[in-house]
């Protein structure tokens, strides 16, 4: 079934770039693809179970113990079904005056099966491959279709993302080296966490592994290769860029060195914490200093990233009590998802609003609520789920990252709560200077959103309310504690 | 004699002899019939080749070792050597020379076979002059062309120095050690400064077979100037030969570790040069020629671990093997554009020739390594054996440098798929060039599928 999720927007891709079709069609098939995976994995999820699930293997080179291995636990379940969703969404994105369509939904469906594959596999080196093969994807996406200086900015980021995921296979291959027999199966590394021992090689790998983890996260300093992605990015190239990419980071960043080296991480998870908060405070003030919306959006990304790694590094600190550390990994892991969606959303609306002014510089802006009302509504939906509104999926997570970080490193906690007023501030000020005060005169005739805009950013809103008044049943789908228990157990 | 050890080499030879014959004989607008029979000819040693893939022994009174790096070596020059025959029908249609060309290609192809197999130092400084000579005339064989003179010039100085000094350090080593034989000197190489110079000497002479420092700089000067067949040749065949004859000359001296860490420097400041070379070319010739020289430095991170880890063999062929398969592919899609090759005609061509184009990027993402090429497989295994040997440095250069690579790359693909078309039609080769284009891309794309089958064949020790 997970097979089926990752080779059918992979087909999709195959037959776009071959076959002949018009743009309605192309868009059709590539979201039609989007949503069939959707569903397979929805189908996966009622199956229910716990533990890795809907397990298949095949063989590719057994002598190295690389095989094309599938199966999800709670955490890749949920992202990615986020990530299936929020390609549905982006697919189906009406996109006006769209210079060689087929090629732009082609690579869109590759893209899709290449990020729901790197979530569902098991395998570190089917792993990288998809981590690579997302690269691509995005550099012609960018490259092509962005506006401004794309080609350069896409450049930058295929360079920059390159550098860091040679680092994560030099982590990944010392990694199978120390096992007792050759493997890649991350099944058998959880098990049996290789390289245990203290010393300069486990924590040389696992620098490895957070540096290049951290450039696609991204983590302050290694951030600088975002900015210019998105802005120069088509809007729902940039909302996948944001929604699902980074997820890719993060999630590497749980799955292989919080879950595969527990005791180094331990022993490294306070600079790490340090880094989180770093990036939540340095994400927040820059953004704050932007006149660019996207440039604005996109450093918040790097604010609610640096919440995710504060999470993921108390998780791992071995302080503190096993319910504060689960906690934390839980709110790391619904930020993800949380993110996903708003950040999505965020990166949409602003993707139409250059579609309707090629124009991004903020003060060029004001009083959009009177003839956009409709957007003015879902921005500041979106807007007030960012900045952590209590009721909004924000809010869940950021709650439950900050109530396990008190419990481990109280100060940085504390420092890190900065950031959430920071963040409330940019995020009211760019409501302000959109939407209200007075029209300037070339925004006149400033279109509100189609129907079907509207639609598409409705369930992704909607989802945002569902998690952040009923958050339940995703905090039961992550099952934080599964992921947990191997780490905890050595503190 | 067991003169059937030799039979594809010899098969070589004569298929040159026929193919001069023929030229002589045929019109010159006929001359295409040489390439087919000079493919014809290596189809039949590949088939002699492989038919003695299984075998291990030295031959020839030790000085010919038949094992699997032989075998394998063998199978990929003649496969190369017939790709870059099958460039050169249409290339060459107004050449006077044209049916001489393939003569010479064999020849040459010959003389890296000899490398290859070589367990004897004279046999090996044979091997090396044979390759070298016919590489000067492939170099200058548009006489008329200044660029192409000065390439073949370039190489033949740079080849004669370093040919010089292989063959000092041939007799250093011989009247050192009393042996010229691989069996005899293995493992009692003497442990003195004079033997240790002959060595590096020898050593020296390989770098410059393989393009590597310092033996690099005829690498781009060839790339851009030689005829493109010639040039896909020269990049490739002298380098998969200079490869396993230096892992069999490192393998002699596992206790001098003195030439371990010279090949590692050399291995690691050859793939950075390459790179830094390469970064502002807008030649795209000479750009894949700088790319070649640092390809031949994450090679020589192979040799660099010989001995220490059972992958170091496998890791070099692989690498070399599935790198001659993309320089093909790059080489033929200049070749299918007729030499197409400063960087801003590139610009748009996607929209033109989108299939030509679609070949390039994946050759050079193949170079990259971006999975699932099998580039990608190659770079793995060579990184798996270095860090399995713990010369994790080596690897951090090599990742560097990979990020590197890319952004080069990209400067031809960037422009190339993003930019804006050509107005005019765009002439092409066709014919075999074709044919060689579509057939080496499906070797590279099929190669990642079928890498168990690849991988388990490749031999894990060599001779002696």
């Amino acid at each position: 079934m997970l097979t089926f999720a990752v080779l059918v927007p992979l087909f999709a891709a195959l037959l776009l770039a071959f076959v002949p079709v018009g743009h309605a069609a192309a868009r059709a098939i590539a979201t039609g693809a989007a949503a069939l995976a959707l569903l397979a994995l929805v189908v996966t999820w009622i199956g229910g179970g716990e533990g890795f699930r809907a397990v298949a293997e095949v063989p590719w080179i057994p002598e190295l113990g690389i095989a094309w291995r599938v199966g999800v636990d709670g955490m890749s379940l949920a992202l990615a079904l986020m990530s299936a969703l929020l390609f549905a969404v982006t697919t189906a994105w009406p996109m006006e005056d769209l210079p060689d369509a087929r090629a732009y939904y082609a690579w869109m469906a590759f893209l899709a099966g290449v990020s729901i594959g790197l979530f569902v596999t098991l395998d570190l080196i089917v792993f990288y491959v998809f981590f690579d093969l997302g690269l691509v994807g995005m550099y012609f996406l960018i490259g092509r279709w962005g506006h401004g200086e794309a080609q350069h900015a896409a450049l930058k980021f295929f360079v920059y993302t390159l550098a860091g995921s040679l680092l994560i296979l030099i982590g990944i291959i010392a990694l199978a080296l120390n096992m007792p027999e050759l493997t890649f199966d991350m099944r058998a590394m959880i098990g049996s966490p290789p390289l245990a021992a203290a010393g300069m090689v486990p924590g040389l790998v696992f620098l490895a592994f957070v540096v290049g983890f951290g450039i696609k996260t991204p983590v302050f300093p290694v951030h600088t290769w975002l900015p210019p992605a998105h802005v120069n990015a088509p809007g729902p190239a940039s909302a996948l860029l944001a929604g699902v990419l980074l997820k890719m980071g993060a999630y590497g960043l749980i799955r292989i060195p919080l879950q595969m080296m527990p005791e180094t991480f331990a022993r490294w998870a306070l600079p790490l914490a340090i880094l989180g908060v770093v990036s939540i405070l340095w994400g927040s003030v820059v953004a704050f200093a932007q006149d660019n919306l996207k440039r604005r959006i996109a450093y918040t990304s790097v604010n609610h990233m640096g919440y995710t790694v504060l999470g993921i590094a108390v998780a791992g600190s071995a302080l503190g009590s096993e319910t504060a550390r689960e906690l934390a990994l839980t709110g790391a892991v619904v930020e993800m998802i949380a993110h996903g969606l708003i950040t999505g959303a965020l990166f949409l609306i602003a993707g139409a609003v250059w579609q309707r002014t090629q124009d991004y510089h903020l003060p060029n802006f004001g009083g959009l609520a009177g003839p956009a009302p409709r957007l003015a509504g879902v921005a500041t939906l979106a807007a007030f789920a960012s900045l952590g509104l209590p009721g909004l999926a924000g809010f869940v997570a950021e709650l439950h990252i900050f109530v396990g970080a008190f419990g481990v490193y109280p100060w940085l906690a504390a420092i890190g709560l900065l950031g959430i007023v920071i963040t409330a501030a940019l995020f009211l000020g760019m409501l302000r200077q959109m939407f209200f005060g007075v029209t300037p005169p070339e925004r006149a005739g400033f279109a509100d959103l189609t129907g079907l805009e509207l639609g598409l950013l409705a369930v992704l809103l909607a989802l945002v309310v569902l998690i952040g008044l009923w958050p339940a049943w995703l905090l039961g789908l992550v099952d934080a504690g599964g992921i947990l228990p191997l780490a905890g157990a050595e503190g | 004699m067991p003169i059937g050890d030799l039979a594809p080499e010899l098969g070589v030879l004569f298929t040159a002899l026929a193919v001069l014959l023929l030229a002589m004989i045929l019109p010159q607008r006929r001359h295409g019939w040489c390439a087919i029979l000079a493919i014809a000819g290596l189809a039949v040693a590949a088939i002699l080749a492989h038919a003695m893939a299984g075998e291990t022994r030295l031959t020839f009174s030790g000085t010919f070792a038949i094992d699997g790096a032989t075998a394998w070596a063998r199978l990929l020059i003649l496969g190369v050597t017939a790709s870059c025959a099958a460039l050169a029908p249409r290339w060459f249609t107004t050449d006077r020379r044209h049916g001489e060309f393939y003569a010479m290609l064999l020849l040459s192809a010959l003389g890296a076979m000899a490398m290859a197999g070589a367990a004897d130092l004279m046999q090996l400084v044979m091997g090396v002059l044979l390759s070298s000579v016919t590489g000067y005339v492939l170099a200058a064989y548009h006489r008329d062309w200044e660029i192409s003179l000065e390439a073949g010039m370039k190489y033949f100085l740079m080849g004669a120095l370093a040919n010089g000094l292989l063959v000092i350090g041939a007799v250093l080593v011989t009247g050192m050690a009393g042996s010229t034989d691989y069996r005899q000197l293995s493992g009692s190489i003497p442990d003195d400064p004079l033997t240790l110079t002959g060595l590096v000497l020898i050593v020296t002479g390989l770098f410059f077979k393989l393009g590597a420092v310092p033996g690099h700089a005829w690498v781009p000067d060839v790339a851009e100037g030689a005829p493109v067949p010639a040039a896909a040749f020269l990049t490739v065949v002298p380098k998969i030969a200079g490869a396993v004859a230096l892992y069999r000359l490192i393998s002699l001296a596992p206790g001098v570790q003195t030439l371990s860490l010279l090949v590692a420097l050399v291995a690691a400041l050859t793939m950075t040069l390459g790179n830094l070379s390469a970064l502002w070319q807008e030649d795209l010739r000479r750009l894949i020629g700088w790319s070649s020289v640092s390809q031949t430095g994450y090679a020589l991170m192979a040799v660099a671990v010989a001995g220490r880890t059972p992958q170091a063999l496998p890791a070099l062929l692989a690498f070399m093997g599935v790198y001659a398969v993309a320089n093909i592919v790059a080489f033929a899609a200049v070749a299918e554009l007729r030499g197409r090759t400063a960087r801003n005609d590139w610009a748009g061509l996607i929209r033109v020739r989108p299939g030509i184009v679609c070949a390039l990027i994946l050759a050079f993402l193949s170079f990259v390594g971006i999975p699932p090429l099998a580039g990608f497989l190659g770079k793995f295994a060579l990184f798996t054996a270095t860090l399995d040997a713990e010369l994790g440095w080596l690897v951090v250069v090599a990742i560097a440098n990979t990020a590197l690579s890319l952004f080069y790359y990209l400067r031809i693909v960037g422009p190339g798929v993003f930019g804006v078309a050509p107005e005019s039609g765009i002439a092409t080769l066709g014919g075999m060039a074709r044919g060689t284009l579509w057939t080496a891309l499906a070797l590279l794309l099929a190669a990642s599928v079928t890498w168990r089958v690849l991988w388990s064949a490749l031999p894990g020790t060599i001779l002696p």
